[in-house]
């Protein structure tokens, strides 16, 4: 990839070490505006390390990383709230950015947790949690999205609704996107760009390169490199955030 | 007005609640109480630097209170030693320390009740001046970092992520606790300021459902404390400070019925 003015963010041979052993070393890729980047690999590979490294969360690394865009919707892997906090659903969603209401219902509507505006935070379900925190990190028309397994916890339904949700948020948006995902399926079917990481850049390039690549039959075995012919076909409808079906026009 | 001295002690306490209502939440939200307490513990090392060196108090204790908070915040990247250990080493050094230079003093009598729990009625219109245009500032520059602080508060990550710069207003809400420690200290001393933070605001915690009301409720709070207090040390002939943080504790307690009301009727 050469850089143009539609990098949002860049690494440059970037790495992070922790009490002497490296997290992740030697990262290198960029995230375009209205592409799709996604991180794959085993537990431990350094995905969320490397997403953070893009955002620019980590000190004292190495490498360097670029950053073009301070308007960064992130949805991170793992997020506590603590009970002293009085925090509703309309409170978190203002947190980073001032909304209009009608932008966070809007948002809200978008995932499909709009009868939640109003409930305490800490009463959601993990699920509609999850809903909660795509809803803020795309209500403020990020450039960057950065989205650590977004879709944890949502039932089948709503993560293929998810996922379809992302794609057409960055299309939509322009945005660029890195995405962190398990789900093979999904990052075979929908992304511009893999990086395969374990510890280091396995492998990367277009999913169909990826896919093909010894060391990731290696990571993953055989079969995983069978999901991309399943799917390889045209869809003829759509699924909403409520699971519903819509037939394409 | 402010000739009278039930007055001026009711004016000090009022700006005081103003500004320990909101400063409060965040000591409660970010699980602080032991900071509040430790920063009050080196603000005696302040005094007696003050009195050594013949500078003024607030400046004196604002300063020492600004930089053993700012130790702490060097500490905690660099010690593996957890946040509570550190903060229990800084407040008892401190405080030993205060009081040894307080021995050397001998030439100087000091009231060290005064400096533990503060003499409300004792303040005098510059104190009063001290307290308002101080808490102001105070409170304007909490405003002004409201958002990144909060969202800081929220999760530290995800503000760093959004451009919220966590770490930068970490440390001006730090050097505000310190100011807030360093303009009260003379009002209701060492032990009494980290009452004031944490009780109005423990109480709105029991009865708000968003962060703006609870700093509403922590502010009225406070100011019912100060009211409740001042009057029944008059009537009762008690010691001020004390019937203040006193007052606050039975509006806490008050708050505890509330909820367990609405418990009950919910049910």
């Amino acid at each position: 990839m050469k850089e143009n003015n539609n990098t949002l963010v860049k690494l440059e041979n970037t790495g992070v070490q922790v009490d002497n052993k490296w997290l992740v070393k030697g990262v290198s890729f960029e995230v375009q505006r209205g592409k799709i980047v996604t991180l794959i690999g085993p537990n431990g590979s350094g995905k969320t390390t490397t997403a953070k490294l893009a955002l620019g969360i980590l000190k004292n690394i190495e490498g360097k990383v670029y950053k073009f865009t301070d308007k960064i919707g992130y949805v991170p892997q793992k997020i506590s709230i603590d009970w002293t906090l009085p925090l509703r659903v309309s409170d978190f969603m203002l947190l980073t950015e001032n909304l209009k209401n009608n932008e966070i219902d809007t948002a809200l509507d978008l995932t499909g947790v709009k009868h939640l505006k109003n409930n305490d935070l800490r009463n959601l379900s993990g699920g509609e949690f999850q809903r909660v925190l795509i809803a803020r990190a795309i209500a403020k028309k990020p450039d960057l999205l950065v989205l650590d397994e977004p879709v944890q916890g949502v039932d089948f339904k709503g993560e293929i609704a998810l996922y379809e949700l992302i794609k057409k948020i960055s299309e939509k948006l322009g945005c660029g996107i890195l995405l962190i995902s398990h789900d093979l399926h999904v990052v075979m079917s929908a992304t511009d760009y893999v990086v395969c990481l374990n510890g280091h850049v396995c492998c990367s390039g277009t999913p169909q390169a990826v896919a093909n690549d010894s060391k990731y039959k290696e990571l993953f075995g055989d079969r995983a490199s069978t999901i991309l012919s399943v799917y390889e076909h045209d869809h003829d409808h759509t699924h909403s955030t409520d699971g519903s079906i819509e037939t394409k026009k | 007005m402010f000739d009278d001295f039930f007055i001026r002690a009711l004016a000090a306490g009022l700006g005081l609640a103003f500004v320990t209502g909101p400063l409060g939440c965040f000591v409660i939200w970010r699980r602080l109480s032991f900071f509040a307490g430790t920063l009050a513990h080196s603000a005696l090392l302040g005094v007696t630097l003050a009195f050594s060196f013949d500078i003024n108090i607030s400046f004196s204790v604002l300063l020492v209170s600004s930089a053993i908070a700012l130790i702490l915040l060097r500490l905690q990247k660099t010690t593996k030693l957890p946040g509570d250990a550190l903060l229990g080493l800084l407040a008892h050094s401190s405080l030993a320390i205060g009081l040894v230079v307080i021995g050397f003093l001998s030439y100087i009598r000091f009231d060290i009740m005064g400096l533990l729990f503060g003499d409300i009625l004792a303040v005098n219109k510059k104190d009063l001046l001290v307290i308002w245009v101080g808490g102001a500032i105070i409170l304007l520059i909490l405003k002004i970092i409201w958002k990144p602080l909060f969202a800081s508060t929220v999760n530290y990550e995800l503000a760093e992520a959004e451009g919220m710069q966590p770490e930068k207003v970490n440390i001006i809400f730090t050097i505000l606790m310190a100011a807030i420690i360093a303009i009260s200290i003379k009002m209701v001393g060492i032990l009494l300021i980290t009452g004031m933070l944490i009780i109005p605001a423990a109480m709105a915690r029991n009865l708000a459902n968003n962060p703006q009301q609870m700093v509403v409720l922590s502010i009225i709070g406070g100011i019912l404390a100060v009211l409740v207090g001042l009057f029944s040390s008059m009537q009762f002939n008690s010691a001020s400070g004390p019937s203040i943080i006193t007052a606050a504790l039975l509006l806490f307690i008050l708050s505890f019925l509330k909820i367990n009301k609405l418990r009950q009727l919910k049910k």
